[in-house]
């Protein structure tokens, strides 16, 4: 499979409503908040872990789609005997002191870690070969408008411990943001993919899996998270045909009800403005939702 | 100077790690010109040129702010790639990120804006076809129409970077009020020396008026 000729650029928009999208372990899980502006945030970290959660799910066990970095909610116990049967840590650091060895091993990584061949990946070798740089990049997420985390205290009908019986009840917090609409920025780099064969269809795939990003990870924390819009910047050539942030300025997310600057309601408060006129030449546009 | 370029990049966000607290890093107050230096290969770059930076000038007040994020705490091992290989499948072969998580702070800088000057030397690996006329011309037409070979990066790469070329007869952006006079950044990274296992070179950083001189990489400023 041959990697992809074109540099593209994206937009994505997602929603949250009573929920809490990433939260901020300095601050005792409340959603993360920008002190500057106290709009919402949502760390680049985040979406690429739902992003690797979405593809492990999608490809199970498809081969050339493993997943690198796992998260244990999502393990299944053939690879928990696997990597026990070979969890034995080896002692040498630096290994392959052999170059060529170095590279092949970084091949076959890429060609097998959908993740690896997308992110990047550091691998522990001194010799160059054995580090990443992975073609997609995506930016940190915040909120267009400032949002307003509440605390929610709940309840639970029973305790934890024996000892604590009479107390009958124990109580709980949770943060939510009743809503807040939230944009991001990506990059797709023709000559890093490349690189590491980033194909076309692993672009399909990592679409895929932005349009469907929230669909399969619904939990208790995240309230109702929906992506809202996909806007893809595809340049005619592999190094591209305008400056990113050029691209990224003909999106506009105008407040269509209530002050701006104010905390939303919805998503119908909002309006996404594409100046078609204003996309330069040797740059198509496409909506994927 | 003859062949020097001047670039606008500015960010959102930035963090040029201070060695010493790599951990939870701590970004330098301003770019670094190793920094600079990568930002400016992502858009053109050949074995056939390196890089200098001359000048940086800082164009915004610098603030800092901090987040904290979940990452992992150990890298993929060779070996068990190797080990993995010759099993020819890839079962065994995973990082549970919740078994091996750190939570780590970084205090990282808001709303950054420089101007780099930059100058390149043809190195030994430039042959007949590589004039420097030629290079300084694809950089200025990448840089112009926005082209590059990866997103730029402010230090990391969840911090990306825009930039704008500054043509030669534009008049460079005025730095902030609030940076007149002298300020001593410190010792500060240069670079790295690559052809000596990767040895940090740091130079004295003196901001005057927002511009920090970046003297040269061999000269005696400059301390491994």
């Amino acid at each position: 499979m041959s990697a992809i000729n074109n540099r593209y650029e994206f937009v994505f928009l997602f929603d949250v409503t009573n929920g809490n999208p990433n939260g901020d372990p300095d601050a005792g899980n409340m959603p993360r908040l920008d002190p500057e502006t106290n709009r919402g945030l949502v760390t680049d970290v985040c979406l690429k872990r739902k992003i690797r959660n979405f593809v492990e799910m999608a490809k199970e066990k498809e081969s050339g789609f493993a997943i690198y970095m796992q998260e244990k909610s999502v393990l299944n116990n053939q690879h928990k005997q696997a990597y026990e049967a070979l969890g034995i840590e080896p002692v040498a650091k630096k290994l392959p002191k052999d170059q060529k060895q170095a590279l092949e091993l970084t091949r076959w990584m890429c060609r097998n870690f959908f993740d690896v061949r997308t992110f990047g990946a550091v691998m522990t070798t001194e010799v160059n070969a054995g580090q990443v740089r992975g073609p997609v990049q995506l930016a940190f997420a915040s909120s267009i408008d400032p949002v307003v985390p509440l605390e929610v205290s709940i309840t639970r009908m029973a305790v934890t411990n024996e000892k604590d019986l009479e107390k009958e009840r124990t109580m709980g917090r949770k943060h939510i943001i009743p809503y807040g609409l939230y944009r991001v920025h990506g990059y797709v780099s023709a000559k890093l993919a490349q690189k590491t064969g980033f194909s076309e269809d692993d672009l399909q795939l990592l679409w895929q899996s932005l349009i469907n990003l929230f669909e399969h990870d619904r939990s208790a924390a995240r309230g109702e998270m929906a992506a809202r819009q996909l806007i893809l910047f595809k340049h005619e050539s592999e190094l591209g045909n305008a400056p990113a942030h050029k691209l990224f300025e003909t999106v506009k997310v105008e407040r269509i009800n209530g002050a701006s600057g104010s905390p939303a309601q919805s998503f119908d408060d909002y309006r996404i403005v594409l100046d078609a006129e204003a996309i330069p030449a040797g740059v198509s546009v496409e909506e994927l939702i | 100077m003859a062949y020097g370029i001047r670039l606008k990049v500015w960010g959102e966000r930035a963090c040029f790690t201070r060695p010493e607290m790599k951990v939870e890093r701590v970004s330098y107050d301003v770019i670094t010109p190793s920094a600079a230096r990568g930002i400016i290969e992502a858009i053109h770059w050949k074995p056939a040129i390196r890089w200098h930076i001359d000048k940086i000038h800082v164009l915004n007040p610098i603030a800092f702010e901090s987040i904290r994020r979940n990452e992992v705490g150990s890298k993929v091992s060779a070996a068990n790639i190797k080990k993995a290989v010759k099993a020819g499948n890839t079962a065994g072969l995973v990082n549970y990120v919740d078994q091996d998580r750190q939570q780590r702070a970084a205090t990282i800088l808001r709303n950054v804006a420089y101007v780099i000057e930059a100058h390149f030397d043809l190195t030994s690996r430039a042959d007949a076809s590589d004039s420097e006329g030629k290079h300084l011309d694809i950089f200025n037409r990448r840089a112009r129409k926005g082209q590059f070979f990866h997103a730029p990066c402010l230090g990391v790469r969840e911090f990306p970077a825009n930039f704008e070329l500054i043509e030669e007869e534009e008049q460079l952006p005025t730095t902030a009020g609030e940076l007149t006079g002298v300020r001593d950044l410190g010792w500060m990274l240069h670079d790295f020396d690559f052809s000596r296992e990767s040895t940090p070179h740091y130079f004295r950083a003196l901001m005057n008026d927002g511009v920090i001189e970046v003297p040269p990489f061999r000269s005696e400023e400059v301390k491994a």
